[in-house]
């Protein structure tokens, strides 16, 4: 059984239709990675499923449960938004760490906000911010900044902060972790340590979507593919199946300009 | 009566009442401020339509008249409302006129504060669970704060000056006391005023500073 069926999701921006059929599903513990060129509705896609974007059309499972149904009013109830988005964690392109919080602080917030609705959190109070802050130093030793807890943002290098990102994402357990292009706004020297942390959460078999501009890192990481083209799902498959012997002509050409640009090493 | 020592303590008496005027607005502007702000960024249409002409109007129009309106509208209207008699009802008029007059200027500030706070913060919020509420008081208004500061302060250091303008509806404060001074041909008195101006917009602009530098520990 899947963990995330998309069905049929569909969304305009106006009159420009940047969603088209979309249409796929994620087993638990898969790897996928979203390839295509830029405004191939690739973030939107994500942005979709973290409920950033309302889809205008289509469905979203995740377990067997209908979280967001275009067709249904009651899905889209802003109170029942704000918990079913928590099956979805998004590391988003440019981090948007909170920079008024240390790097602890960051990871922990949303925990501590979210431990308030707990029935005990009055009289076990202690108890529970305590067992919050050892989890986030736990995820942050799990994406080696035990040394940075208490920096603030601005103090640490881009990939360090992208890694705070993750551990925040990480914090409240989502069912599917997505990323939106987290080492496109690094320099070619940082991506290294960012794309080790995500790998060794596929090696533990968490279950995410990345939308990447990485092909050699897709290729090595995903379990599956998909390439986006003009707002449409052109191809899936395995990494052997898209990269190695693409079906669609659509999918050969990003592949061959991709590879004359990474040949040429970096342009400007 | 032109005894040094008695003029100067009847200036400090009656800066006193400057002081008072500038401490109340503060107090209360600052959150009818945020109110308003909310107000003018509101999604319903004629709310934020309503709030925007109320901010035209008082910005639009000098405070010197509005305190003179508010003031003597409720004797001239025969409104069933009117203000408290002698010294106390002038001074709570002056000083309802400065709170809403300071409020719209301070709702612009922290609209302009609050817009310029990246989307990316809000998102970064919701997708962590986070109500609106939330979001605002734990990750966005610090940042806000942060940024508005310098023209907050330069608001709040307008302030001080404006607050000589309550004389108009005859609060005695400390130019209309040097005044009475000056016209019986005594001048220095209300050169001096100048002085107790400095003095206070110069320990404000040491604490501006001091918040400043408080703040200075993040970077947004």
């Amino acid at each position: 059984m899947p963990i995330l069926e998309v069905k049929d999701i569909e969304k305009k921006f106006g009159t420009l239709q940047v969603l088209r059929k979309i249409d796929f599903s994620l087993e638990k513990g898969e790897t996928l990675a979203i390839i295509g060129s830029s405004g191939s509705g690739k973030t939107t896609l994500l942005r979709c499923l973290n409920f950033l974007e309302r889809p205008d059309k289509g469905r979203i499972v995740v377990n067997n449960e209908v979280i967001f149904d275009a067709m249904d009013p009651d899905t889209q109830r802003e109170s029942e938004v704000r918990k079913k988005r928590l099956h979805f964690g998004l590391v988003f392109q440019n981090f948007n760490l909170f920079p008024q919080h240390t790097v602890l602080k960051n990871v922990t917030l949303a925990m501590e906000l979210l431990a308030k609705e707990r029935p005990n959190y009055k009289q076990d109070k202690k108890a529970i911010l305590e067992e919050i802050q050892e989890k986030g130093k736990n995820l942050l030793s799990q994406v080696g900044l035990s040394d940075k807890l208490d920096c603030y943002p601005h103090m640490i290098s881009g990939g360090q902060q992208q890694r705070v990102a993750i551990a925040r994402a990480l914090a409240l357990e989502p069912d599917i972790l997505c990323f939106d292009e987290p080492t496109s706004a690094l320099d070619p020297e940082l991506t290294g340590e960012v794309l080790k942390v995500i790998r060794n959460l596929a090696e533990r078999n968490t279950t995410m979507i990345i939308v990447t501009h990485e092909m050699d890192f897709a290729r090595d990481v995903a379990d599956r593919v998909i390439f986006m083209d003009d707002g449409v799902i052109v191809e899936q498959g395995t990494p052997e199946e898209v990269f190695g012997n693409p079906r669609e002509e659509r999918t050969r050409q990003f592949l061959t300009r991709y590879k004359e640009n990474s040949g040429n090493g970096s342009q400007c | 009566m032109n005894d040094i020592p008695v003029i100067i303590s009847r200036l400090s008496e009656s800066f006193l009442i400057n002081c008072r005027l500038f401490a109340l607005t503060l107090l209360f502007s600052l959150p009818l401020g945020l109110l308003i702000a909310f107000g003018s960024m509101s999604r319903f249409r004629p709310l934020r339509w309503l709030v925007r002409t109320f901010v035209w109007i008082i910005r639009g129009t000098p405070l010197m008249l509005q305190l003179i309106i508010i003031y003597f509208a409720p004797g001239l209207l025969n409104m069933a409302f009117s203000w408290p008699g002698g010294t106390s009802g002038r001074f709570v008029a002056a000083t309802v006129a400065f709170i809403i007059n300071y409020a719209c200027y301070f709702s612009e500030i922290f609209r302009g504060g609050i817009e310029s706070i990246p989307q990316g913060q809000y998102e970064a919020g919701q997708v962590l669970g986070m109500t609106k509420r939330q979001i605002f008081f734990n990750v966005i208004l610090l940042q806000v704060v942060k940024r508005i500061l310098p023209p907050v302060g330069n608001e709040v250091i307008t302030l001080v000056k404006d607050t000589a303008l309550a004389r108009i509806i005859a609060n005695k404060e400390i130019i209309m006391m040097a005044g009475e001074y000056s016209s019986k041909g005594l001048i220095w008195p209300l050169f001096a005023t100048g002085i107790y101006f400095l003095a206070f917009v110069g320990a404000l602009t040491l604490l501006l500073d001091w918040l400043e530098k408080k703040l200075s520990y993040f970077r947004t």
